[in-house]
């Protein structure tokens, strides 16, 4: 088990810059994960710890090694690929057993190692198959036990769920995460899917365009994201945005989006107040947008009005589509709520929960927040 | 990855190698240029060096123009492998719908039939087919060829048409039948123009085969000016006296030369259609 | 979209055509699947089924050119067997083929080894190296005729300044060096098939399986062993087979190199049948030892046939 620190570490293709200036340490036993949108570089930052590419600047360590002069083999890791990357010629037994016979272990200590690992996953019945008599998730199974069987100091995993059905997809996260609290490990994890990456990881790193944007535990980020970005891309339905002018009316603050205008709760009025007068971005969930009729009742003072488009009822709660002059936004509102399209609904907005970035910040940052 | 070769072991595991067999698989061609290029005189010089030319000169292929039958070879060769390749192309687009699409009595039992078809070589056939030749009176005529170079293409132009028929979504044809294509309809007008890349494998391939024919080509065709260019080139060009050789490898250049140029250009689809036979998709 | 357009519309050429129609006989599957197969069919019947029975036919006979003979029954095979040219033409063949071939598919893998890394001029070079597949064989065997030439060989030339040999070498006229010359004309011309078809084997290997080796702790020569040998080992021995087939069967490159000579030593099926068949006329034996020809290559017609069906 170790820690992994990447030290100021980028990579160039060519003239493409996939990651720059990446700093990041990761604690032993963490499950940290990186998250972005495609292109973004989390799985070049993850083939660089692995060494399967070379960075360009910048040192890796792991443990308390430099790596990058090592090949994979030399560096204790193990991988999970994304298509699995099973042996085809292999049994799954022989698939699990590759990497610990070109180590030279005893045919004892392998036997025991197999079998331990195939137990926790499940698949001790499927040792004498081919990988092409396997289904996929059973497929996958055996690439994490061919990565476990080896004890290594860090796990990587690269988009391990991508080809797996949805519905094996959320029994497999439940797994992998018990998995991390059975073996005590670091993983270090890459997925583009933000839902992954909130409920598995102890550690979150939002990357874009082979940038970090934040990086800090789950709750941290989605509740304090530090720009337009990661706040857009962790949480589900997306965050709403509405371009909009901060005014001073009547010696108070007040979010002015034309259509409707909220006062800014006292508490947050020292923060914003530079930006008087200048426009900005307001930012609030939909899981904080509530319909006036059934909101809690320090929320109900202060309320906007828009029409309805588009209803999804879920069962547990519905979301909206609605529009309010030139806005387009979502709600979550309790499953009671009986309004139907083209109808006008007032809602009641959480704006202890808003957050406001600064539009002629090229970043998009917040305003400095608590 | 990390401890991937350095330059120096890359020269010798990579290059070396490499210009090894280049030179190996390129000397013959560089050979007959050259020779082709010098006076033949020059070959009986024991003071040159036979690698290099001396003397440039252009009367090789003069005298085979002028003095040979070579320009009718070249003629006969064009016709025939036109016409054999148009010939076994439609032939086996229609083998090959069928087999890739079509359920029919017999479907199976054809298709491995196609196939054991490749494999009956020429020199199992070629005595009976001469009586055949003859006796329907083709002897000495195109068409001696082009009724006979099909039953070698077909065979492999047909699997390789049905596995690229194969790779078209039914759908697209299901969808077109709805709108009212019937199914010849569907086959000209929409898996014929999304086959182009098999189907310019299948003619390259044809082509080829046809003008590198050789024992149908040497029994059948008996007289100068009906020779193919392979078989004309070795029975009259090869002569008793030892001064045959500049014309002899002017006209292996000018003969390989379509075929060359042709390729340069296609590079890809002699690939696919070499590989199709080996590799699965 | 189906509508009532279309509906009538086909209501209308069953009304106009009649069941056995041309046009009904084109819609239904099952006939217009044997219409298709028709042409070519035909071809193939008349070209190459009716004279393989023709050949089993003649065989039995005593024919010649120009005179149709009696059933003889099997006295021409029995013939050829206590023909000792006949046993060499045998033994000529296997040597030909089963030497030719474990050359030409190791020297056709590294070739592809070579190719499949990332280089300049790659292109070129590709196209560069099918040249000897390309070209046709009468015509590279032309350049081969001379550079075997007992006279005007360059190889005798390099081999003599390079103070090797004294005399010329007589690769073709040396019974005991015919054989070897031919094999190797032929391993040149069989190379870039191997190593195109290998070339398009390995790249089909998934790169993620070398990562995942390489993680596991394999160093280059493990992971060809155990992913790069396991992956191509279907693809090396389809094409070895048909390559098998084709030497089997192969005709031009050794009539225009020794016409089978010097001594009968390099005889195969298709030239001994060619000239017995055609040059002495006797065509009722020349269709016999073609037809020695059917069996072996009958085993491995069926030996890929098979393996084909498992990949």
């Amino acid at each position: 088990m170790a820690k992994v620190i990447l030290e100021n570490v980028s990579k160039t293709f060519g003239n493409v810059e996939a990651v720059k200036s990446f700093n990041l340490t990761v604690e032993d036993k963490e499950f940290t994960i990186l998250v972005g949108p495609s292109g973004c570089g989390k799985s070049t930052a993850l083939r660089m710890i692995a060494g399967l590419e070379e960075p360009t600047n910048g040192v890796i360590y792991i443990g308390d090694r430099a790596v990058n002069d090592l090949p994979p083999k030399d560096r204790d890791i193990a991988m999970v690929f994304q298509e699995y990357a099973l042996y085809p010629h292999m049994s799954v037994y022989k698939n699990m057993a590759f990497g610990l016979k070109l180590r030279r272990f005893s045919k004892d200590e392998i036997d025991q190692r197999v079998k331990w690992a195939s137990e926790i996953l499940g698949i001790q019945n499927l040792l004498d198959r081919k990988p092409r008599q396997l289904s996929g998730g059973q497929r996958q199974r055996v690439a994490v036990g061919r990565a476990i069987v080896r004890k290594p100091a860090v796990f990587l995993f690269d988009e391990p769920l991508s080809n797996l059905d949805a519905k094996l997809r959320v029994q497999m996260r439940a797994e992998l995460s018990k998995l991390h609290d059975r073996l005590e490990t670091t993983i270090i994890y890459v997925t583009h899917d933000q839902v992954e990456a909130m409920t598995m990881g102890t550690k979150i790193v939002v990357m874009k365009d082979g940038l970090i944007q934040q990086i800090g535990a789950p709750l941290e980020v989605y509740n304090h994201p530090v720009n337009m970005f990661v706040a857009g891309f962790i949480g589900s339905p997306v965050i709403n945005f509405f371009p909009s002018r901060l005014v001073s009316k009547e010696g108070r603050l007040f979010i002015d989006a034309e259509t409707f205008q909220l006062p800014i709760p006292q508490k947050k009025v020292s923060y914003y107040q530079s930006l008087t007068g200048s426009e900005a971005i307001f930012g609030i969930r939909p899981n904080d947008i509530y319909d006036r009729l059934y909101a809690p009742d320090r929320l109900r003072e202060n309320f906007v009005r828009a029409v309805v488009d588009v209803i999804e009822p879920l069962g547990s709660e519905i979301h909206l589509n609605m529009t309010s002059g030139r806005h387009n936004f979502v709600a979550v509102v309790d499953a009671q709520t009986s309004v139907r399209v083209h109808q006008e609904i007032e809602l009641a907005l959480d704006l202890d929960k808003m957050h406001l970035f600064e539009k002629n910040d090229p970043n998009l940052r917040i305003k400095t927040d608590s | 990855m990390v401890g991937s070769k350095t330059v120096g072991r890359q020269i010798l595991n990579l290059y070396l190698p490499l210009a090894l067999f280049i030179v190996f698989l390129l000397f013959p061609f560089y050979w007959m240029s050259i020779v082709s290029f010098k006076p033949t005189n020059d070959l009986f010089e024991l003071k040159f060096n036979p690698f290099w030319i001396q003397r440039f000169t252009l009367e090789n292929y003069l005298y085979l123009f002028q003095n040979t039958d070579f320009p009718e070879w070249v003629k006969n060769t064009l016709i025939i492998s036109v016409i054999s390749t148009a010939i076994s192309l439609l032939c086996s687009i229609l083998i090959g719908y069928a087999l890739a699409r079509l359920r029919f009595p017999g479907s199976n039992f054809l298709g491995v039939g196609i196939f054991l078809a490749y494999l009956v070589p020429p020199t199992l056939l070629f005595l009976p087919l001469a009586q055949v030749i003859a006796k329907l009176n083709l002897y000495n005529t195109y068409w001696a060829l082009i009724l006979t170079y099909p039953t070698q293409l077909i065979p492999f132009a047909s699997w390789l048409l049905m596995g690229y028929f194969r790779t078209i979504p039914k759908e697209i044809e299901e969808c077109a039948m709805a709108d009212g294509c019937t199914r010849m309809e569907t086959l000209l007008k929409i898996i014929l123009p999304l086959s182009t890349p098999g189907l310019i494998s299948a003619g390259i391939f044809c082509f080829t085969l046809c003008w590198n024919e050789f024992l149908y080509a040497l029994i059948f065709m008996s007289s100068g000016p009906m020779k193919t260019i392979p078989v004309g080139t070795v029975s009259d060009l090869i002569k008793a006296d030892t001064l045959f050789w500049g014309s002899l490898m002017a006209s292996a250049v000018l003969g390989s030369f379509p075929i060359a140029f042709l390729y340069s250009f296609f590079v890809k689809y002699y690939v696919s259609g070499l590989t199709a036979g080996a590799v699965k998709r | 979209m189906i509508g009532p357009e279309t509906v009538s519309r086909s209501r209308e050429t069953f009304k106009r055509h009649g069941r056995w129609s041309l046009r009904r006989l084109l819609d239904r599957e099952s006939s217009l699947g044997v219409i298709l197969m028709i042409p070519g069919a035909f071809l193939l019947m008349l070209f190459m089924a009716y004279p393989f029975f023709l050949g089993i036919w003649l065989s039995l006979t005593d024919s010649m050119i120009g005179r149709l003979g009696h059933f003889i029954g099997f006295r021409n095979f029995i013939d050829l067997l206590h023909d000792s040219i006949f046993h060499q033409t045998v033994r000529n063949t296997f040597v030909y083929a089963m030497v030719t071939v474990p050359f030409k598919a190791v020297l056709g893998l590294g070739l592809a080894l070579i190719l499949t890394n990332r280089m300049r001029f790659s292109n070129p070079i590709r196209a560069a190296v099918m040249m000897p597949w390309i070209v046709p064989t009468a015509l590279s065997a032309l350049g081969w005729y001379m550079i075997f030439d007992p006279v005007f060989s360059p190889i005798s030339w390099l081999l003599k300044s390079l103070g090797l040999v004294t005399k010329n070498v007589n690769f073709l006229g040396d019974p005991k060096l015919a054989i070897a010359s031919v094999c190797l004309a032929n391993i040149w011309r069989g190379i870039p098939f191997f190593g195109i078809t290998i070339l398009a084997g390995l790249q089909a290997v998934p790169h993620e399986l070398h990562e995942a080796a390489a993680i596991d702790g394999a160093n280059a020569w493990h992971r060809f062993l155990h992913i790069t040998i396991p992956a191509i080992r279907g693809v090396v021995l389809i094409a070895a087979l048909l390559s098998i087939i084709w030497t089997f069967a192969d005709f031009q490159l050794i009539y225009i190199l020794t016409k089978g000579g010097p001594a009968n030593m390099t005889h195969i099926f298709g030239t001994y049948a060619y000239q017995i068949g055609l040059a002495a006329t006797d065509i009722g034996q020349g269709a016999a030892i073609a037809l020695y020809m059917f069996p072996i290559l009958s085993v491995f017609a069926v030996l890929l046939l098979k393996y084909l069906r498992r990949e």
